[in-house]
């Protein structure tokens, strides 16, 4: 247990230092660089850190060998860049004639609009968000135009269908990127369900957002990009709104292996540095989080932003948004299993404390997501997948992006 | 392994034997900080005894594939690690082909599985050439250098056999039988080729090789358009790599010789290559 503690002390330290000040990085010792790679990778934040050392001019400085992985890292996120930007540019060629303005979501949003969580980012799909009422004309206007649907299991199908904020993923057959598509962003069977109308009533064209040289990583050659940003359809969400998406990211969609995300919180703390060098922003926080419902993620989100990234928030906010804290036994419990759940572990020595985390967390953001019927029948469903020995659908093409 | 280092955990005594057989030539690095490639292979779980036993490949302490059966232990570790190196590697250009050299000029043989570039690549390294890979042709990005990546050649079902006659010196370990791909056993590589590992090589030829049973041998330029085309397509990462991989390709196809070689007798094609790649390089 002590070397167990230890280990997973100095991947905490070494990750937190590579994000929280890259500038150290260069004198780091090789056996810490590897442990760094590999909790790096693990986290999906390696070229991220590529990304923060390049543009310190300090990436000639690390050991060759590490300099390798973090090219390869760079190297996978400009070639995602450049399938995903061709994706939307495609969605919006098979969309012609539909009277329809997507929103982008997470990932593709950031690059398309050129913010600063966006730098490094690696992310595998295409999120987008249209009014429930217009997602079947979208669906199968996509469908008609090349996009399929990957064959699901009658369980599944219905899990979207019904329960779910998004519907089965659709995918190009000449291309392997995957859409999202979502008309909300939590599942409709989830406690808090902010309205889908306040967001698309608020949301911004993405063309007034992008900036023109892109903090995205390798923009792909060429003005192609602008001219794909400068399409008057695509939208992103409002600044506070998409903090806000992105907290509910974090604290809503668990995974029982991974736990949270800390790639999400990174977004989050990028997304308030940014937005808050604009001063109206930070007053209209915690009023849209209530009229939204979504006070509770907005909380823990700074708290643990502000906690562990060492994110800025003026006091009056955090004071506003203290309203909406649980009740201080919860919040005892959650400032332990957050930083166990979000932090990765050394891989060679995992924790059983950390495992049992990341659980409680996993089931608590389902907890939140489906009322406690469904949650168990659906709960029950996975568990007998697995005492059939159902194996767990992996593509290997897929699984890389996952590395 | 070539450019990688490689950190192996197997917690299973029977692989541990043939390991100690086939890496014999290899480099053991004491102390290595940092490591490319941490893999492992072994029991799911060490207390349990299974009817039929089976292991586990983990790379980062993960497991990216189902487990499989124990009595496939070898090919497991060498093709997850194979999968490891090509889902990784990305800071060089990874084409699919076997890799050969020598006096500093390396012959590539881009090829689809089936059409014999084990077989081929065995023989010439057991015939003076210096193996470079049997799987990947790894890039360099900066120069467009070959960098060696000698790893154990997997020959499958009747090429054990033609290796066994062709050069009865070779070193092979045992069958494995019914695995994905049929009968596999692994050749080690020359022990020259791995204490040279090191040393990079320059594209001198593109051999576009196909085994076909009783067929003549032929031994024709190849078009450069086309090869361009084989080479990319084949290749691990091209798309990964975007521009740079153009023009890595578009380089080696301008400046190597490129031919279409088809044959049936290992004795022949080995012949026919001596005299190709002495007959243009004096």
């Amino acid at each position: 247990m002590g070397e167990a503690s230890e280990q997973a002390a100095r991947a905490r330290r070494l990750l937190l230092g590579a994000l929280t000040a890259p500038g150290e990085l260069p004198g780091l010792p090789l056996a810490d660089w590897d442990l760094l790679l590999r909790v790096a990778r693990r986290t999906r934040l390696l070229g991220r850190i590529e990304a923060d050392l390049a543009a310190a001019g300090l990436l000639g400085a690390v050991p060759e060998r590490a300099g390798h992985h973090l090219r390869a890292a760079r190297n996978v996120v400009a070639h995602r860049h450049t399938l995903t930007t061709w994706e939307i540019d495609r969605i919006l060629w098979g969309l012609e004639g539909v009277d329809v303005r997507p929103i982008l979501l997470k990932g593709i949003a950031y690059a398309m609009a050129g913010l600063p969580p966006a730098r490094g980012r690696l992310f595998a799909d295409v999120d987008l968000m249209v009014p429930e009422a217009r997602i079947e004309e979208v669906e199968k206007t996509l469908l008609g135009r090349g996009w399929f649907r990957k064959a699901l299991d009658p369980y599944d199908e219905r899990y979207y269908r019904v329960w779910s904020h998004e519907i089965p993923p659709l995918r190009h057959r000449e291309r392997e990127t995957e859409i999202d598509i979502h008309h909300t962003i939590l599942p409709r069977t989830s406690r808090l369900k902010p309205d889908p109308a306040l967001l698309f009533a608020a949301a911004r064209p993405l063309a007034a957002l992008a900036a023109p040289s892109g903090a995205g990583p390798a923009q792909p050659q060429g003005a192609e990009p602008r001219t794909l940003s400068a399409d008057p359809r695509l939208q992103v969400l409002a600044p506070a709104d998409m903090v806000l998406h992105s907290l509910v990211h974090l604290f809503l969609e668990g995974d029982p292996q991974d736990g949270l995300r800390m790639r999400d919180l990174v977004d989050a703390h990028d997304l308030l540095r940014h937005f808050g060098a604009e001063p109206e922003f930070w007053g209209s926080l915690v009023p849209r989080a209530r009229e939204l419902g979504l006070t509770r993620p907005l909380y823990y989100g700074l708290r643990y932003a502000r906690r562990i990234l060492g994110t800025e928030v003026p006091h009056a906010v955090r004071a506003a948004a203290k309203k909406a804290a649980p009740p201080p036994p919860v919040r005892a419990l959650m400032d332990r299993l957050v930083p166990l759940a979000l932090f990765p572990e050394h891989p060679d020595f995992p924790r059983r404390r950390a495992a049992r985390a990341r659980l409680l967390v996993y089931v608590r953001s389902h907890w939140l997501r489906m009322p406690p019927l469904l949650l168990a029948r659906h709960l029950g469903y996975k568990a007998w997948l697995r005492v059939r020995r159902v194996p767990r659908k992996t593509e290997l093409t897929r699984l890389e992006l996952k590395q | 392994m070539g450019p990688f280092a490689v950190r192996l955990r197997v917690p299973f005594a029977p692989l541990v034997d043939s390991l100690q057989l086939l890496y014999a030539d290899y480099p053991v690095l004491e102390d290595e900080a940092l490591v490319d490639l941490h893999v492992g292979l072994g029991p799911p779980n060490p207390l349990r005894r299974r009817v039929k036993p089976i292991v586990r490949f983990t790379i980062d302490a993960r497991a990216p594939f189902p487990d499989s059966p124990a009595a496939h232990a070898l090919p497991t570790l060498e093709w997850g690690i194979n999968w490891g190196i090509a889902t990784r590697a990305n800071h060089l250009l990874m084409l699919h082909c076997a890799a050969i050299e020598r006096d500093g000029q390396a012959v590539l043989f881009p090829a689809w599985p089936g059409h014999g570039k084990s077989t081929l690549c065995t023989a010439l390294v057991h015939s003076g050439w210096r193996l470079l890979s049997d799987e990947f042709g790894l890039v360099r990005p900066e120069d467009g250098a070959i960098l060696p990546i000698p790893r154990l050649i997997p020959l499958k079902n009747e090429s054990i056999e033609v290796i066994r006659s062709f050069a009865p010196e070779a070193y092979i370990g045992p069958s494995f039988y019914g695995t994905r791909k049929g009968t596999v056993a692994h050749v080690r590589p020359p022990a020259e080729s791995v204490e040279r590992q090191g040393e990079v090589a320059r594209p001198g030829w593109l051999v576009f090789p196909r085994w076909v049973k009783d067929a003549p041998l032929t031994l024709e330029p190849m078009p450069k358009a086309q090869s361009f085309l084989m080479v990319a397509t084949n290749a691990f990462n091209y798309p990964v790599l975007g521009e740079t991989a153009f023009r890595l390709v578009g380089d080696m196809v301008r400046t190597c010789e490129c031919f279409s070689l088809t044959y049936s007798d290992l004795d022949e094609a080995v012949t026919a290559l001596d005299r190709l790649t002495r007959g243009a390089h004096g």
